[in-house]
């Protein structure tokens, strides 16, 4: 019998045994602020560069380029609202172009800012989840100021055009006195899939910890040189006045090292998602009045799938029944009543998206163990459908 | 400055003989509510209560205000030796800062020994109160401020204020009742209102796991906690009944519509059994007439002919925002309308019916084994103090 088969990654994950060694230190022993004048200090200080040295090697970055956060949403906020509060703006908002289909912590900034006058458009997406490039370009107006695209959808695992989204950018930006900022959002997919910062021309770019078996309470946010991000906390003078407060010692050397073994392993751990993706569907799709919600070409590590006539978060609590752990569309919005906004904007009938839940895996998964996750899910849905029949 | 607090009873000082077990009950339950509050001596003297405080009698007065049933009001006194030099004193004292522009002074005597007359005590007070402070005047009428001063053995007895409390009958006088509580608004504020009239109330949840989450039952153990320090004992002992079979039996009979009828035939069938089980007098439900299709008067009568025990609704007049407001004002709201499913949503037909007739769910009921099922879910149910968290059975 196994322990549990964990299959909610995208909504967090454990801390692996290898970062939570190389924290350790940093509670109690390695307790310095970097902003202390003495040796814990200073030793302190050692670290905190050394980590942000090592992870702009594996981003290809500059150091001064990366700004630790307190979590994926923190960084999106400051981010985007780092760029809508200059002064300027004040009184002149100007417009941005983001999604239909991204994050909260995206989505709600910007209904934010069109209370403060901002115009936003978000763009439509496909049945795979897609945007349209040409719909994009015709969205640009002179009075764009800033851009902002997930790389990897959290509910549907759509993977989004980031690269020639930062080419029709970078050509408007060639007769443009004020350029549009870049932001992409790409806390699911790193260490799912490449991540190529200089080829992106993201401007900004948001990574979180929690997904990529590090800590929670770190994030970490890329702004290229050049980038004028106005502070929107006020504080110390820690990470170049942007996100001041003593920096999260433990958490950003966890950071580096879910990082750094996420980026060697992330040749072999695609591969072996890819497989494990490919068996589940198989799977599914021999299910009765199944559909599997996901673009066949989307990230390795998401799944979200459906089943006719049931309650998705009743097939939640079946499988947990299980120790089998999955959701229904993202974990942030699962507590709520009401659909997800994701799988709307992709055209599902609202019947369809109730039935539907997101599986989403992670290297320690084993293939035995996605065949009786396949094998679990044909007996618990044929057994609540028999009860609702 | 108050070094005591005076505690009035009203309704309860009037229960013939059944007075003393009363009075002692309240004074039970108002040490239990002062647990871990610097509380001195409390006294039980001609219908009143005092308690002794170390002078700061706030934090007392607040919980003997909001959470003990059978207190009409409470006025925090001040004690003076039984001269009138020091009476004077006092009354400048308590005067000092009030907002007002209108006073009168009542005295009473119980202490014959004291040299001057109520009248004499009042012009002597009333004088010296023009001369301290020239901005009042008498009004005997309708003054802003009224000084009380009772002339007693132990000595003179000053307040103004009075804070008025919450009433009722003290937790736990009248007998055991349980509440059907769901999760929802309505419930815990039934349960409030029939400790109120001090029934010592117990809790029972239907659960559904796994067709509802486990929130929902940590949200019920929840509200039996926050209802907790008004109940009998200041506990919630929270019944925990194990209803899937139930909800899958009904999942499967030939008429939909009448499954929440059903249900809820089922819960009083349960509660009732219960009820015997446990020695209550009564179930409790949050029903609001003709609030949703399970609260038509048809529905009630169709659902309440399955039990012969009483069953208290005392939200049966009120409107959903009166509802809201008593569940503010103790709290219950905020947990009240956290959104997970309980079972009474996860399982709504389209078309509920509103006017079921008792023929029609016997009809219903006639596909289903009752009996067997009503007694598996009652083998099933286990008991929670939700003021701790702890099970009891």
């Amino acid at each position: 019998m196994h322990h549990e088969i964990y299959l909610d990654n995208s909504a967090t994950t454990p801390v692996s045994d290898q970062v939570a060694l190389a924290m350790e230190p940093y509670w109690a022993i390695q307790y310095g602020n970097p902003s202390s004048p003495h040796m814990r200090g200073v030793a302190a200080e050692k670290t905190l560069r050394h980590c942000r040295q090592q992870i702009s090697d594996l981003l290809r970055v500059h150091p001064y380029e990366l700004y630790f956060t307190g979590s994926g949403t923190e960084a999106n906020n400051i981010a985007i609202q780092g760029i809508t509060s200059a002064p300027h703006f004040r009184k002149h908002p100007g417009h941005i172009i983001t999604t239909a289909i991204e994050h909260p912590s995206v989505l709600n900034v910007m209904k934010h800012l069109e209370t403060l006058g901002w115009a936003v458009t978000y763009l439509d997406v496909d049945k795979e989840g897609q945007i349209d490039l040409a719909q994009f370009k015709e969205s640009l107006l002179p009075e764009t100021k800033l851009v902002s695209v997930m790389m990897v959808n959290n509910e549907l695992g759509s993977i989004l055009p980031i690269e020639a989204v930062g080419e029709i950018i970078q050509e408007a930006n060639t007769n443009r006195s004020s350029k549009i900022i870049f932001h992409v959002d790409a806390v699911q997919a790193l260490g799912q899939i490449p991540i190529n910062i200089p080829n992106s021309k993201a401007d900004l770019m948001t990574f979180s910890g929690h997904k990529i078996f590090g800590p929670k309470g770190i994030g970490l946010l890329y702004a290229r040189r050049g980038t004028n991000l106005h502070p929107i906390l006020f504080g110390g003078n820690q990470e170049g006045g942007i996100r001041p407060g003593t920096e999260n010692m433990p958490g950003i050397v966890g950071l580096t090292k879910a990082i750094q073994i996420a980026m060697e392993d992330l040749e072999t751990n695609t591969k072996h998602l890819l497989e494990l993706r490919a068996q589940l569907i198989s799977g599914v799709n021999k299910i009765e009045h199944s559909y599997i919600n996901s673009p066949e070409d989307g990230a390795p590590h998401i799944l979200n799938i459906g089943f006719e006539d049931i309650r998705g978060e009743v097939l939640v609590h079946f499988l947990e029944q299980r120790r089998i752990f999955v959701s229904m569309g993202a974990a942030c919005s699962s507590n709520r009543r009401g659909t997800s906004h994701v799988l709307k904007a992709i055209g599902m009938p609202s019947e369809k998206i109730l039935g539907s839940i997101r599986i989403s895996l992670a290297p320690n998964i084993t293939k035995d163990q996605i065949r009786y996750v396949v094998s679990s899910l044909g007996d618990t849905v044929e057994q609540i459908r028999r009860i609702y029949m | 400055m108050y070094p005591l607090l005076l505690v009035r009873y009203g309704e309860i000082s009037l229960k013939g003989r059944n007075r003393k077990s009363f009075e002692d009950l309240l004074m039970r339950n108002i040490k239990t509510t002062l647990r871990g509050t610097p509380y001195g001596k409390i006294r039980k003297t001609f219908g009143r209560i005092y308690i002794e405080t170390n002078g700061s009698w706030e934090e007392i007065a607040r919980r003997l205000q909001q959470h003990v049933f059978g207190i009409v009001s409470i006025s925090p006194v001040l004690r003076r030796e039984l001269e009138l030099g020091s009476i004077q004193e006092g009354a400048r004292l308590i005067l000092e800062g009030l907002p007002g522009q209108t006073f009168k002074v009542e005295t009473r005597r119980p202490n014959k020994k004291f040299p001057l007359t109520t009248p004499e005590i009042n012009n002597a007070l009333g004088g010296f109160i023009l001369r301290s402070f020239p901005h009042l005047s008498v009004d005997v009428h309708n003054p802003d401020i009224t000084l009380h001063v009772e002339i007693r053995q132990e000595g003179a007895f000053l307040y103004s204020q009075v804070i008025p409390c919450l009433g009722g009958l003290p937790a736990g006088s009248s007998g055991k009742g349980i509440l059907l509580l769901s999760g929802g608004i309505d419930s815990p504020v039934a349960g409030y209102l029939s400790m109120k009239r001090g029934v010592a109330v117990e809790g029972l949840h239907f659960y559904s796991y796994p067709f509802t989450t486990e929130r929902s039952k940590e949200k019920v153990i929840e509200l039996g906690r926050l209802l907790s320090p008004y109940n009998a004992h200041g506990s919630f002992k929270l019944w925990i009944c194990h209803f899937t079979e139930i909800q899958k039996a009904l999942q499967t009979i030939s008429y939909p519509e009448l499954s929440i009828t059903l249900m809820r035939r089922f819960m009083l069938r349960i509660g009732t059994e219960l009820a015997n089980r446990e020695k209550a007098y009564a179930l409790i439900t949050g029903d609001s007439l003709g609030q949703v299709a399970s609260q038509t008067m048809e529905s009630i009568y169709t659902i309440n002919s399955v039990t012969n025990i009483p069953i208290y609704r005392p939200l049966i007049g009120m409107d959903k925002q009166e509802i809201i407001d008593i569940s503010q004002k103790i709290e219950t709201y905020e947990t009240s309308i956290l959104p997970y499913d309980d079972c009474c949503t996860v399982f709504v037909p389209k078309n509920p019916a509103t006017r079921p007739t008792i023929e029609q769910a016997l009809e219903a009921e006639g596909e289903l084994d009752v009996a067997g099922l009503v007694e598996e879910a009652l083998s099933k149910t286990h008991c929670i103090d939700a003021s701790t968290s702890q099970e009891i059975i």
